[in-house]
């Protein structure tokens, strides 16, 4: 097969990337592979993505404009979308706003129920009792319990509203 | 080098082709990622709190009932050589492998377990077995983790759980992968179906070496993306439904292959095995493409007299160190294409062409 980009040499690199759900394949040559290179970096994607996915910009609205910053390793949330990579642990509770809404859409949830260290305190915290409740109100609709469903709503409605007082500082 | 010497003689435990399904699923991978309280992620430690976790690392290694022989290997004795070699057997990641900082990776006698130190994230536990196996896996990786959190503190938040460098592997740290030999799936031009489906299902596609990597020999790696939110036990059930299925499909589009297109299967599978026979020059690409249609007339029982151990070692022996480690100088790639030529008409020699 001829490279796409030169169509004169054998394509010898061949790549299919997955851009829209669509298979997108392409065939270079070593030369034009070689001047493409940092395009097709495939790291690149993730961050990207997330930059893409982090930014903030929208989410604090226009009246916030000062630079976030990790009060441990002083790294900015601006950096932070540029690499994919947060500096230190602390970075999470610095950002935790903006990295809440990223972890959302990238993750399953943002409660971790798996493993903990043995020296961890077990305590699960509300977040847990909150995918519980939404677990069962999705079974009882599915089972069309709607009398049981009705309950839990109200339920996860309180909780919501008892969480939003205690602050985010939970999440 | 010593350490390098013993790996190079000794056997992987994940090539062996033993285990459940070990014709269609050549390993199974569980790895975690950890980062040790008080210190930044990797990418932002000063020289001498990398060298502290090294050194914490390395101790913490020793009282792990389960690590305690493994060899642990410092940045400062491996040349470029010997990281590409730890990379072509699995045993470091890519971006390790090019990491010119300072780094070290610990490596069990037969190779199941292995960490990485110093990579994105402090720590990077992996553990690999032979076969589909990714409960034995995630209990292996368990036990280790459990061990050297009793020798280092981890970071971990009460609600985002381990606390990692990239927010896609918050949580858990756990990925969970099987390498999957499909030559039926892309010779039937099914595998776009299925790549098409698993990223509906949140599960990644990757090559061969991981992250970053292109699909050769027809190898596919496949991974639970979620870390966050689901148990240990739950992220590997739903990886572990989905290999069945694939699993599945793979065994029907031999078996089609068979009954439909037996001729043609069978051209594939003896011209393969005859270009490995007789090169004299082959790049490790073509090597690859040719192995993967042997491996699949090893499975299908068209070639006989090559067991399934031997037959997974090639692909990792015919590798660019690999062959220079064997030959114990660099050689230019010409070199290399005869040396992998002359390695495979030597290993396939009892193997006869009818």
């Amino acid at each position: 097969m001829l490279c796409n980009v030169c169509g004169k040499n054998e394509s010898t690199i061949h790549l299919t990337e997955i851009v829209n759900s669509q298979m997108v394949e392409l065939h270079l040559c070593e030369a034009c592979a070689q001047e493409k290179g940092s395009e097709l970096k495939p790291q690149l994607s993730l961050n990207d993505l997330l930059s893409d996915i982090s930014d903030v910009s929208g989410i604090l609205g226009p009246q916030k404009k000062e630079v976030m910053e990790c009060p441990s390793c002083h790294l900015t949330y601006e950096e932070f979308g540029k690499s994919g990579r947060l500096g230190c642990p602390n970075c999470y509770e610095a950002f935790i706003k903006p990295l809440y809404l990223l972890i959302k859409r990238i993750q399953k949830d943002t409660q971790h129920i798996g493993k903990r260290p043995a020296k961890a305190p077990k305590e699960p915290g509300p977040r847990v009792n909150m995918r519980d409740l939404r677990d069962r109100l999705r079974k009882s609709i599915q089972m069309e319990a709607f009398e049981e469903a009705a309950q839990l709503r109200d339920q996860i409605t309180q909780l919501e509203k008892k969480m939003k007082k205690g602050g985010e500082g939970n999440v | 080098m010593s350490e390098m010497d013993a790996l190079m003689k000794s056997t992987c435990e994940w090539l062996r082709g033993k285990g459940d399904s070990s014709d269609i699923v050549m390993s199974s991978r569980m790895r975690l990622a950890r980062n040790i309280q008080g210190y930044p992620f990797t990418h932002r430690l000063a020289k001498d709190e990398a060298e502290d976790l090294i050194e914490m690392t390395e101790s913490a290694v020793k009282h792990s009932s389960h690590l305690k022989d493994s060899w642990f290997l410092r940045h400062k004795n491996l040349s470029s050589l010997d990281k590409q070699f730890l990379l072509e057997r699995h045993l470091i990641s890519y971006d390790l492998a090019s990491c010119k900082t300072d780094m070290a990776v610990c490596v069990s006698k037969n190779e199941a377990a292995a960490i990485m130190v110093l990579e994105e994230d402090h720590l990077r536990i992996q553990v690999l077995q032979s076969g589909f196996s990714l409960r034995e896996a995630w209990e292996i990786i368990n036990r280790i983790d459990s061990d050297m959190e009793q020798e280092v503190p981890y970071s971990f938040h009460q609600v985002l759980g381990y606390l990692t460098a990239c927010p896609t592997n918050v949580g858990t740290g756990l990925r969970a992968s099987c390498m999957m030999h499909l030559p039926a799936l892309v010779m039937t031009k099914q595998v776009n179906k299925i790549l098409q489906a698993l990223a509906k299902l949140n599960l990644a596609s990757r090559g061969m070496y991981g992250e970053g990597t292109q699909p050769s020999g027809n190898f596919f790696q496949f991974s639970n993306q979620i870390t966050l939110g689901q148990k240990e036990e739950e992220i590997i059930d739903s990886l572990e439904k989905v290999i069945k299925q694939i699993v599945d499909h793979e065994r029907e589009a031999r078996q089609a292959l068979i009954s439909k297109k037996r001729e043609k299967l069978e051209d594939h599978v003896w011209r393969g095995l005859g270009v490995l026979k007789s090169a004299r020059y082959i790049s490790s690409k073509e090597t690859t493409a040719h192995l993967s249609m042997v491996r699949l007339g090893v499975d299908l029982g068209i070639i006989k007299g090559l067991d399934f151990q031997k037959m997974n070692e090639l692909f990792i022996f015919i590798q660019p160190s690999h062959l220079q480690r064997k030959c114990n100088r660099i050689l230019s790639s010409a070199e290399r294409d005869s040396e992998r030529a002359s390695l495979l008409r030597r290993e396939l020699k009892s193997v006869e062409l009818i």
